[in-house]
């Protein structure tokens, strides 16, 4: 790392994170003109989003290289009263609350008071969307059964594809006006849509080229008043880039990487869509321009690294927008999800691995940051030295790169029904969605709650925390006199809570078509030009509303503890078990040692525990997988959980497979913590059980002990490991190379700690920043190994 | 036939080459003073106290140490694992205790591995008859074989055995042409000292394989066992060796031409 970017990274990580009003008052004011009221839905909002880059601050920061920022500098977040209105009470909590805060200025405040909440009340996306809702999903809502994703930030769940990296917006402008000169208003009802859509992406196209050529102006600006030589030919030839991208298509590496810069943060300020936004195959696009350059001697290794470290630090000074409600619980973190892809095959199916992969991965052991995420993409095809040298990143023990499954991920893709080329040219995303990058809209749309629906089933419908009768009758399990009974009544409860989530969903989808198109962003994905259609409102070529599914390890447990100990072995019956729940096992040690110790689980290898979990997944899959969307598109399910494993254990009374009430549940696929004693390769065998190739991406967290990594022999062994998973057709595993020792240090002095990084679940977070909840729960999951 | 077998170790990547399973089978010949499986020694399955912690709560139990499993459990046991051998060309390791005192059963197993095209490995003292020993290299790929003094006298001291019979097998695998990789614990103030080693080297060469040498530095990690299952612990004091005298070992045994590990 030479001066400039240990100067800028050091800048990037001691930015104070802060709420900025402009993006807020910009909007605020443009809703307000006379334009606003007399322009169709997607016209104003791209009219918004220009007047938002015409006028926000241009920041430029000492000694960078890629330049552009979402808020007056780095980490000052803008809001999106639009979206979410904060009340004066939200950004209260967000100054003064203990972990990942924001600070709010007085006169940030005195906006709100004074401009923008008054504007902006009754007229968020938000209040829309709880109008519309209808009590049972309320309910629910608030029983914990599920998230929803949508409630505060805007759909955005894509990744751009390759198209961008050969196109300029004036490209793009050619390509509107061609299928505006084509609209046949005689023969087609939608003729009058398409065009404002059309018109509306124009207007986008205009606005982020303008905003490049305000940082030009600033930047020639900057030029003429720079003592420093070296930096004034600099400046010059940064201002002479924002010239021309991304009007026009980039032509070098620094082109490139600006160009996809002022993309990115076109599309995290036009909204704050979920998972900001990603490049995607940066390997793949980036290997043309380097190879070109570094052929013609005018780009060398480390001048590559140079402008990738800067760019790495441009995705570190954007937080993700801060929430507000029940999803600050659920995923309370800075990071906003932007994951790199590397490796994979290219759009011929042959291996993709080049000399940029191995840049990047240079890159990123060095940054060492968190933001931007990174994974590896792994083929049969690609070579085992490109895993190897990824593990001797993993070994280091920042969470990071994680590890994909491409010929899965494919299969995946082809299973929803997509082209082969596109599902090529696909990938991962935020922690582990599959999407084709380019071409498709995957939104998630929340986390199911698996193990509180069998909660509410064991209860006959009422939720045990509050009394509440949220679910169906489906009888009581204490006359059941078979285990498949209690299956059936668990598979009425599952269904009876998709349809209350899908018709959630199908409403939310509408809003969002209706009254938040988002023009800017439908100018990146494939085919919303070509159909004159919004992003949010099936223009992609592909739409897909992903659900979670949460505590796979968990509920398999709980069944079988049920089936073993109650059925199969009679060692406990339904009386007894109940009460020891009631009493939270308080006084039922024996019968709690009894479940926890002496009952099969899931994680070991053990047909008779992961028979469950293959039931528990066919329930959840035949719930939801191919019911139609409001786009064109389907439902399908995935399983992971980001954080909320933690919120939903917190409703969650105590359970038959020994946790105690309101304790995380288990993560993704990965076991309970503490409840997979066989090792690695034992966990993946259980994991490798249910059909990954039926979802959208599913969730492995594995513990190592930096020891077992110590040597070749380790390092190889991981490789074969990734391997073997990926031979049975796992879609994703991660690793977190910490010791428990390690973590409780850090929990007690966390000054001492403050650049411990640790995987979270599908997504690497500061230790410090993370609850104290979760930081136990990681604790718990990391001592009980024994590798 | 029953076996009886204490523990089953997945992902076990430092008994032999690859990503192995390692069966540890009960009952040992020998009574080594550093011993890090003491539980292993008595062939019979026993019972013994140990504290459940459960979030701070704990509770007496009773676990049983060793357990009996018949051929076909075993090797149904051992299959799960197959994608991994395959992967990694790992296999399965035995080890004990001494696995060729459960020689009958021990035997059966190793061949139905190799019916089904599985990696064997045997970890052994050595410690045993040598027409048991040729038998079953006859189903065994790999010998890990511990050499733990060259001094007759010094052996039987800390082991109870002597080893005439132990270089005499390793003798016997070696004209066999098996592969061998020898085991030695490195025991600071037992068998480090620079004529044990001189002896050892002296004692390698003459063989007409190259066996590699893994080296294996004491620690201290099985004694609370002793402590545990009621039993004399003798290495009260010593310490586990110094990382440079480490080196130094295995720098003479490099020098010799032997391919040499430490830790595996």
């Amino acid at each position: 790392m030479n001066e400039r970017i240990k100067k800028l990274r050091d800048q990037s990580q001691n930015a104070i994170p802060r709420i900025s009003a402009e993006r807020a008052l910009l909007v605020t004011e443009f809703y307000k003109s006379d334009r606003a009221q007399q322009v169709s839905v997607p016209v104003r909002r791209a009219l918004a989003f220009k007047y938002i880059l015409e006028h926000k601050k241009i920041c430029i920061n000492e000694g960078e290289l890629i330049v552009g920022e979402r808020g007056p500098e780095p980490k000052a977040v803008p809001t999106y009263p639009d979206i979410n209105l904060h009340s004066l009470q939200d950004l209260e909590i967000l100054d003064t609350r203990p972990k990942v805060w924001f600070r709010v200025d007085e006169e940030t405040k005195k906006a709100y008071e004074e401009i923008i909440i008054p504007f902006w009340t009754g007229k968020s996306n938000r209040e829309k969307i709880f109008e519309n809702l209808d009590q049972s999903w309320k309910d629910a809502y608030e029983a914990g059964v599920f998230t929803e994703f949508q409630e505060q930030r805007a759909p955005g769940h894509t990744v751009l594809g390759k198209k961008m990296f050969g196109k300029g917006f004036l490209d793009l402008k050619e390509d509107i006006a061609r299928e505006i000169g084509q609209l046949d208003f005689f023969n087609d009802p939608k003729a009058y849509n398409k065009r404002e859509e059309l018109k509306a992406m124009d207007i986008a196209a205009d606005a982020i080229i303008l905003f490049a050529e305000r940082y030009a102006e600033e930047l020639e600006k900057r030029a003429q008043e720079e003592p420093d030589a070296d930096r004034k030919i600099e400046l010059i030839q940064m201002a002479k880039i924002c010239r021309k991208v991304p009007a026009h298509a980039p032509e070098t590496f620094h082109e490139a990487l600006q160009h996809y810069w002022f993309i990115h943060v076109g599309v995290i300020t036009e909204v704050n869509p979920w998972d900001s936004f990603n490049p995607g195959r940066l390997d793949q696009h980036l290997m043309p321009f380097y190879e070109k350059e570094n052929q013609a001697g005018t780009l060398d290794e480390k001048q590559a690294k140079e402008l990738l470290s800067s760019f790495w630090i441009k995705f570190n000074n954007h937080p993700a927008p801060p929430k507000i409600g029940v999803t600050a619980k659920e995923s309370s973190t800075y990071t906003d999800f932007s994951l790199i892809n590397l490796g994979g095959v290219k759009e011929d199916g042959s291996d993709a691995v080049n000399e940029m992969t191995f840049i990047l991965l240079d890159v990123i052991e060095e940054m060492r940051l968190l933001q931007p995420s990174s994974m590896i993409q792994v083929s049969k095809k690609n070579p085992d030295r490109f895993i190897k040298r990824t593990a001797k990143i993993i070994k280091t023990g920042f969470g990071q790169p994680s590890v994909f499954n491409t010929d899965a991920i494919i299969q995946e893709l082809l299973n929803q029904g997509k082209d082969l080329t596109d599902a090529r040219n696909g990938g991962a995303s935020g922690c582990v969605e599959t999407g084709a990058f380019g071409t498709e809209s995957y939104i998630l749309t929340g986390y199911f709650n698996l193990t509180k629906i069998f909660e509410i089933t064991l209860h006959n419908g009422v939720d045990p925390m509050t009394g509440k009768q949220v679910g169906l009758n489906t009888g009581n399990v204490k006359e059941f006199t078979a285990f498949e009974q209690v299956l059936e009544a668990f598979q009425k409860q599952v269904k009876h809570f998709a349809d209350i989530k899908i018709k959630g969903n199908n409403i939310i989808d509408r809003i969002f078509a209706e009254n938040l198109p988002v023009p800017f962003l439908s100018l990146l994905i494939d085919d919303c030009i070509l159909k004159g259609k919004d992003y949010n409102n099936g223009g992609a070529r592909y739409n897909t509303s992903y659900i979670q599914g949460v505590g796979l390890g968990s509920l398999t447990d709980i069944l079988t503890s049920i089936k073993y100990n109650v059925f199969d072995e009679r060692k406990i019956n339904w009386n007894e078990l109940f009460s020891a729940m009631e009493q939270n096992f308080d006084g039922y040690d024996e019968l709690r040692n009894q479940l926890l110790n002496n009952t099969p689980k899931y994680g070991n290898d053990d047909d008779y525990a992961d028979k469950q979990a293959v039931d528990i997944f066919e329930i959840f899959y035949a719930a939801v997988d191919g019911r139609p969307n409001t786009k064109g598109g389907h439902f399908r399910i995935n399983m992971l959980p980001t954080t909320s494993h933690v919120y939903f254990g917190s409703v969650t009374g105590a359970t038959p497979d020994g946790r105690l009430a309101r304790r995380p549940l288990s993560e993704g696929i990965s076991p309970f913590q503490g409840a997979d004693r066989k090792g690695p390769s034992a966990v993946i065998k259980s994991a490798a059980k249910i059909d990954h190739l039926r979802t959208g991406g599913t969730l492995l967290n594995q513990k190592f002990t930096p020891s077992i990594l110590e040597d070749e022999k380790g390092l190889d062994s991981l490789v074969q490991l990734v391997r073997a998973y990926f031979r049975m057709d796992g879609h994703h595993i991660q690793f977190n190379v910490v010791t428990a020792d390690t973590l409780r240090k850090a929990q007690k002095h966390p000054e001492d700690y403050k650049d411990l990084i640790v995987r979270v679940a599908g997504y690497s977070d500061y230790f410090n920043d993370l609850g104290e909840d979760l930081q136990d729960e990681i604790i718990r999951r990391t001592e009980n190994e024994v590798f | 036939m029953k076996g009886i077998i204490f523990d089953i170790k997945h992902y076990a990547i430092h008994d032999g080459p690859g990503i192995r399973q390692t069966v540890f089978m009960k009952g040992c010949p020998l009574g080594c003073w550093w011993c890090h499986n003491p539980e292993s020694r008595a062939r019979e399955p026993f019972s013994s106290q140990k504290t459940e912690k459960m979030d701070g709560r704990e509770l007496q139990v009773t676990e049983t140490i060793g357990k009996e499993y018949s051929v076909e459990e075993l090797i149904q046991i051992i299959e799960k694992d197959q994608v991994f051998f395959e992967e990694s060309g790992g296999g399965v390791t035995f080890s004990g205790g001494e696995p060729l005192l459960q020689f009958d059963f021990l035997l059966e197993v190793l061949h139905e591995c190799k019916k089904r095209d599985i990696h064997t490995v045997v970890d052994t003292t050595g410690y045993v008859s040598q027409a048991k020993m040729e038998r079953a290299a006859q189903y065994t790929d790999l010998f890990l074989y511990d050499l733990k003094h060259m001094d007759d006298a010094l052996h039987r001291k800390y082991t109870g055995v002597g080893n005439e019979l132990i270089l005499d097998n390793l003798q016997l695998l070696d004209d066999l042409g098996k592969e061998i990789w020898v085991r030695y614990a490195l025991i600071p103030g037992f068998n480090d000292q620079e004529e044990n080693l001189l002896n050892m080297l002296a004692f390698l060469q003459k063989l007409k394989r190259q066996p590699k040498v893994s080296i294996l530095p004491y620690h201290k990690i099985g004694s609370h066992k002793y402590h545990r299952f009621g039993l004399e612990y003798k290495m009260n004091g010593v310490e586990e060796p110094a990382k440079e005298y480490v080196d130094e070992v295995a720098d003479l045994f490099s020098e010799a031409g032997y391919e040499v590990s430490v830790g595996g």
